[in-house]
C-alpha cells in the first residue's frame, strides 16, 4: 500500500496542483488609482538609508581592525610563550 | 605593527572621520538625490574588492606554481580583504538601490557575478580555517578561481543590461563630485594596505609558531 501512495502523491500533485493553483489566479489591475503620497509602508527616506550605509561601513571596519587586532596579541602571546619554553 | 603601518592606519582614520563633511559638500545628483551619496563609499569598497580578489589571485599563481610560502600570506590577507570589503559593497549597493531603482537586488550580471565572487572568498576562507592539512592548496585553487571573475565583473556593467552604472561615469565625474571619490578612495586604499600588511604578517606569525609547535613535538 504505502509503496503505491508516493508515487500516486507525486503523478496527483504534479497533475492537479497546478491546475488548482492556475484555477484561481490572483485578480488583475484594471486600472491604476493616483494618490498623492506612497503607503506608509512604501516610504524609505533617503537620509535612512545613507545613515545605514556610513554606519554599516563604519562598523564593519572598526570591528574587523578589532578582531585582526586581537589575533595579532594571541599571536605574539603564543610566540612569546614558545620562546620562552625553548630557551 | 610597524610605523608605516600605524601611519597608514592613523591617516585612513582620520581621513574617514572627515569623509561626512567632504561627502555633504559634494552636489546632488540631478535623478537620485541625496541617497547617490552612499555611491562615495560603495564604489572605492567596490574597487578594493575586485583588488582583493585580484591580489589574491595572483599570490595563490605564486604559491601554486612558484613554491613561495611567503605568497601564500598573502593570499590569505587579501582573500580576508575581499571579504570584508565585498560585504562593504553587497550591502551598500542594496541601500542605494532601493531608493534610486525602487528595488533592493537585481539578479543582473553585475550584482550576480559579485555576489558569486564574494561567496568564493568566504569559502576560501571557511576552507583554510576548517579544511586541514592540504588546504592551502585547494584554497590556492579557489582564488585563481575567483581572479578569473573579476574581469567578468568588470566589463559586466558594458556588455549586459542592467540597471547598475557604467564604468563610463567614473571618468565623466565633474571635480565637485570626483574630488571627494577621490578623497574616498585614498582613504580606503590607505586602510586596505595597512589592513592586508597586517593581516599577511598575522599568518607568518602564525606560520612560525606552527614551525615550533612542529620542531617541539619532534624534539
Amino acid at each position: 500500500m504505502t509503496r503505491h501512495a508516493l508515487p500516486l502523491l507525486l503523478f496527483g500533485l504534479l497533475a492537479f496542483g497546478p491546475r488548482e493553483a492556475n484555477a484561481q489566479p490572483q485578480p488583475s489591475a484594471d486600472e491604476f488609482v493616483p494618490v498623492a503620497e506612497a503607503p506608509p509602508g512604501e516610504q524609505i527616506p533617503a537620509i535612512n538609508l545613507v545613515g545605514a550605509a556610513y554606519g554599516f561601513v563604519w562598523v564593519v571596519l572598526v570591528g574587523y581592525v578589532w578582531t585582526l587586532g586581537r589575533r595579532m596579541s594571541q599571536a605574539e602571546r603564543d610566540l612569546a610563550e614558545l620562546e620562552r619554553r625553548r630557551s | 605593527m610597524t610605523r608605516v603601518q600605524q601611519l597608514q592606519l592613523a591617516l585612513a582614520g582620520a581621513m574617514l572621520a572627515v569623509a561626512p563633511w567632504i561627502i555633504d559638500g559634494a552636489p546632488y545628483e540631478s535623478t537620485m538625490g541625496l541617497v547617490q551619496k552612499i555611491f562615495y563609499f560603495h564604489m572605492p569598497s567596490a574597487w578594493l574588492f575586485l583588488i582583493a580578489a585580484l591580489v589574491a589571485g595572483v599570490a595563490s599563481a605564486r604559491f601554486l606554481f612558484g613554491r613561495a610560502p611567503s605568497a601564500d600570506y598573502w593570499a590569505v590577507a587579501a582573500a580576508e580583504m575581499a571579504v570584508v570589503f565585498g560585504i562593504i559593497t553587497l550591502v551598500t549597493g542594496p541601500l542605494w538601490a532601493r531608493k534610486a531603482w525602487g528595488l533592493w537586488w537585481v539578479w543582473d550580471a553585475r550584482l550576480t557575478s559579485s555576489l558569486i565572487l564574494w561567496l568564493i572568498f568566504v569559502a576560501y576562507l571557511l576552507l583554510r580555517r576548517f579544511g586541514g592539512p592540504g588546504s592551502d592548496k585547494l584554497g590556492a585553487g579557489m582564488a585563481l578561481f575567483g581572479l578569473v571573475n573579476v574581469p567578468f565583473i568588470f566589463v559586466s556593467v558594458n556588455v549586459w543590461r542592467t540597471l547598475h552604472p557604467q564604468t563610463s561615469v567614473v571618468p565623466t565625474l565633474p571635480v565637485e563630485m570626483g574630488a571627494p571619490l577621490w578623497f574616498c578612495l585614498t582613504a580606503f586604499l590607505l586602510l586596505f594596505l595597512a589592513l592586508m600588511s597586517m593581516r599577511a604578517g598575522l599568518a607568518r606569525q602564525r606560520a612560525r609558531i606552527e614551525a615550533l609547535y612542529l620542531s617541539e613535538e619532534e624534539a
